[in-house]
């Protein structure tokens, strides 16, 4: 069994135990890299389908090129597709301009937690890896969240030997982190050997490409000749830069992304 | 292939850096990220800044310390994981909180692992806390350790007090059946015996922290062995209903026949189902499948299917070792669900059997269990639990209160279910309407008429430690004194008055009474009785003891499992190992080796010839004409 295969195996496992004890499951499909493959292992756990829905939490700020990717996808995969806009704080004018930990707590926060109080979800299937970033690095498997989706870290529940914590009280909800032990490189390797499509904004144009995909704002992209799959691993396996740090909104200040998380970001 | 990819195929080795809080362990992390080139641009300008804006000197574990509340005690609150490589091959270093406040993260941390370096500060030596977490690698079957003894710079990098700790380690460890691959001094703020030894441990010629790591082995997946597929869900999406769950152990093919426990479904694997890959004929250890099968057989989630012939092993009371994480306690009588694989079953705790003392190790009685404690425990269940002591995920799971999980635990052994037996616990007999008729010969008159007493000589012990031969060669010699002695030999017996019964716990248990029952009446008649038979339960053995008082003599005869396998006279060891037979004991079944026998016999060390003269004189002691004599006196 290849490392590829273990990782396949236990996202799968995780999947699998989501599905048979959430009774209100979704998905967080951002259209990037790490959510596409996410589908793509669930059609591997549900065998070619995706058992529930997909939710997109839309900032309205988003690479055009990324919604032209997501309603194609969408289609072509079968998505029970869910799209989520705070119409509210877009209406009032939110932007980066009011603070970037501000702009994301309205939009990607708030309507995350929107979608999830209109639709009753109980678990939320998201695509974090531990290897992004600091907190996410501390996260369990299945994560519980409080009411308001707060994500109390000073108190997680023990989780070992594949027992997950699977029945969140009323109220409350859990994120499911199929993809918690992949590395970025892990993923793109993945990507080639499944042959699986991802946004042409990965790849080098005119000298640049983008390595972590966001809104265009606050997203910036990075010098790279790599133009296709191969060249990002050659690429991954040479730098020391983080895959992050194109991200402007995990740096506003030393705990801004923590704040972010402990809220209910992703 | 690319060289960078073929590079990555090794699986990457998770390690658990565990240790007392203070002792230094995400400084170790920090330095061996930097030391390995394994830290991201402007991750150490990153947390020189921290540590500025706080007023301090460069802290390494501000590097997985990633919390603003972990940065501002100067202390982890849950654990991390931060990978690093080293010759190829990749690593995942776990770090593990080290306060006792937080021992529910290091055991959650330290789980996800294969092998553990234990941070053991030089100054402060073997914590309490050190202690309890090179207990707890043990209790989660952690074997590959390093040790690192730190903070070899605020002791001068003297030997004198290396050694010492190195001392204490080695005797720990042995104590509580650990070993450690490799005890190194370091310092791992200054970064010295990591990856290179520095001239001021210039006493020291061992193998540097990373070279210790290199030689831990890469994990294995059971393949070999009984396959074990806890069934996680069935799918009914289209036509086909799939079944699907993880190969925990062995492996299937189409064609197989296998059987769902509990109960006694059996069907054929028609087809393996996946989606995206080549069409298989096969699937192992390791390996989420989807199977369907060629019978409509009703199969449901926590079942666990095997092959026909080697199904695991079922019981309603277990023996437990458990690691409790409740702030409130477990308490005997109180309710849990046991979640094993993906089974659940409702259990009560029947009793607590003793806390772990992890300075002591003794087991100390207790009524309850409190919060971190490690304790073992006796739990029953309405329902059969499916269980392998030789499958990890079948062996080892969670109790859960209101669906928190708030224990760990490890199977020890699955227990008999005592049965009400009429030689313990008799109706009256006039309840019955019996009316016993008495021998009108008193004990005396036959012992004097025989020259000796009558008494049950059991020989109790694993197959193979040497029963049978060692009673037939003391029949033998006590026939030759003038004894009235007859061999009882628990096989033969089951060729004839037991061969109704099979080798469930219970049938077990009903064997040994009517064995018990016929020595019995063998010993009133004023015969010596000898049987040769396993008799696993203690219980059942006292049964047949307070039955006959001093004419039993209870002959616990011993050797190591090893030896037992080695000589397998039966060849049942090797169909036991290969799961053609299950409950098997000292394998799949329990053994309970006598609190004190008359005599114990240990036949890796002492020939029959020697042991049967011992017999023989305990005999003469105990039954024959030297206890005749010293009774008259």
């Amino acid at each position: 069994m290849s490392d590829l295969d273990a990782l396949e195996s236990e996202s799968v496992f995780i999947l699998r135990e989501a599905f048979n004890r959430i009774d209100k499951l979704a998905m967080l499909w951002s259209v990037g890299k790490d959510s596409n493959v996410m589908i793509w292992l669930a059609r591997k756990a549900f065998f070619g389908r995706v058992p529930f829905p997909a939710i997109h939490v839309d900032t309205s700020y988003k690479l055009p090129e990324m919604i032209e990717f997501r309603d194609r996808m969408a289609k072509e995969w079968g998505l029970d597709l869910i799209v989520s806009r705070n119409e509210a704080a877009l209406a009032s004018g939110m932007s980066h301009q009011q603070g970037r930990v501000t702009c994301c707590t309205a939009l990607k926060t708030e309507g995350l937690k929107s979608v999830i109080a209109e639709h009753g979800f109980t678990g939320v299937i998201a695509g974090i890896r531990r290897d992004e970033e600091g907190t996410r690095a501390k996260e369990r498997v299945f994560s519980p969240r409080g009411s308001d989706a707060v994500w109390n870290f000073r108190d997680q529940p023990p989780e070992l030997w594949s027992h997950y914590n699977l029945d969140p009280p009323p109220g409350t909800h859990l994120r499911v982190h199929p993809l918690l032990h992949w590395t970025e490189l892990d993923v793109w390797r993945y990507i080639r050997r499944e042959n699986i499509p991802v946004v042409s904004l990965y790849f080098a144009a005119d000298g640049r490409r983008y390595r972590s995909l966001g809104c265009a704002p606050c997203t910036q992209s990075i010098a790279s000749h790599a133009a296709n799959v191969d060249d990002i691993i050659a690429e991954l396996g040479a730098t020391t830069v983080a895959e992050r740090s194109g991200r402007a909104q995990d740096r506003e200040s030393e705990g801004a992304f923590e704040e972010l998380r402990a809220n209910g970001y992703m | 292939m690319t060289a960078t990819a073929q590079a990555h195929s090794r699986p990457a080795l998770p390690i658990v850096i565990a240790g007392h809080v203070d002792h230094g362990k995400s400084t170790l992390t920090g330095r061996l990220l930097q030391e390995t080139g394994s830290l991201s641009e402007g991750k150490v300008e990153a947390v020189r800044e921290m540590c500025r804006r706080r007023g301090m000197p460069f802290e390494w574990s501000f590097v997985t310390d990633a919390l603003q509340a972990e940065r501002d005690q100067g202390i982890t609150i849950d654990t991390s994981q931060a990978r690093f490589r080293w010759r190829g091959r990749p690593y995942i270093l776990v770090d593990a909180p080290g306060h006792k406040e937080f021992l529910k993260n290091m055991v959650t941390g330290a789980a996800a692992a294969e092998a553990a370096i234990l941070v053991v500060d030089v100054k402060e030596g073997l914590s309490e806390q050190t202690r309890r977490h090179a207990y707890v690698l043990q209790l989660l079957g952690i074997r590959h350790i390093a040790v690192a003894v730190n903070k070899l710079d605020a002791v001068d990098y003297r030997q004198a007090a290396f050694d010492a700790v190195r001392g204490d380690i080695e005797a720990y460890f042995a104590e509580i059946g650990l070993s450690a691959a490799a005890i190194v001094p370091v310092s791992a703020r200054q970064g010295d015996g990591i990856v290179g030894l520095s001239r001021r441990t210039g006493w020291y010629d061992g193998l540097t922290l990373i070279e210790a790591i290199d030689r831990f082995p890469d994990p294995i997946l059971p393949s070999e062995g009984p396959l074990r597929l806890p069934v996680q869900d069935v799918y009914k999406f289209d036509d086909r209903r799939i079944v699907v769950g993880r190969i925990e152990s062995g492996r299937l093919r189409i064609g197989d026949q296998l059987a769902f426990l509990p109960g006694a479904r059996r069907a054929r694997i028609k087809s393996i189902e996946s989606w995206n890959t080549t069409p298989t004929l096969s699937a192992a250890a390791g390996q989420p499948v989807g199977i369907t099968v060629d019978e409509d057989i009703f199969v449901e989630r926590g079942q666990v299917a095997s092959h026909a012939d080697t199904p695991p092993a079922t019981a309603t009371r277990l023996a437990l070792r458990a690691f409790s994480f409740s702030a409130v306690p477990l308490r005997a009588g109180e309710s849990f669900v046991l979640r094993l694989a993906t089974a659940e079953y409702p259990v009560t705790i029947e009793s607590i059997d003793g806390i772990v003392q992890i300075d002591a190790l003794g087991r100390q009685a207790a009524d309850n269990v409190g919060r971190h404690d490690i304790a073992d425990l006796t739990v029953a269940s309405p329902e059969p639990i499916v269980l392998d002591v030789g499958a990890a995920a079948l062996r080892r799971g969670v109790l859960t209160r209101f669906a928190e999980i708030v224990a760990a635990f490890v199977i020890n052994m699955p227990l008999p279910v005592p049965l009400p037996l009429p030689v313990s616990d008799p109706l009256p007999a006039n309840d019955r309407n019996l009316t016993p008729t008495r021998s009108s010969i008193a004990a005396a008159e036959r012992e004097q008429a025989f020259g000796h007493a009558g008494g049950v000589i059991w020989f109790t012990g694993l197959s193979g430690a040497g029963k049978s031969t060692l009673a037939a060669a003391l029949e033998r010699s006590l026939f030759e004194l003038g004894y009235h002695a007859t061999l009882l030999d628990g096989d033969a017996m089951r060729q004839g008055l037991n061969a109704d019964l099979g080798f469930s716990p219970a049938e077990r248990t009903e064997n040994v009474r009517r064995i018990g029952e016929v020595a019995r009446v063998l010993a009133e008649s004023g015969q010596v009785a000898i049987v040769a038979c396993i008799s696993p339960i203690r219980t059942d053995r006292e049964r047949i003891k307070s039955a006959l008082g001093e004419s039993f003599l209870e002959i616990y005869v011993k050797a190591g499992i090893e030896t037992c396998r080695a000589r397998d006279p039966k060849g049942l060891y090797g169909r036991a190992s290969r799961g053609e037979i299950t409950g098997f004991t000292g394998i799949s079944a329990p053994y309970e080796e006598p609190a004190a026998p008359a005599l114990e016999i240990d036949t890796d060390q002492l020939a029959p010839p020697e042991a049967t003269r011992r017999l023989v004189a305990l005999i003469e002691s105990r039954l024959g004409r030297a206890r005749a004599i010293q009774a008259a006196s």
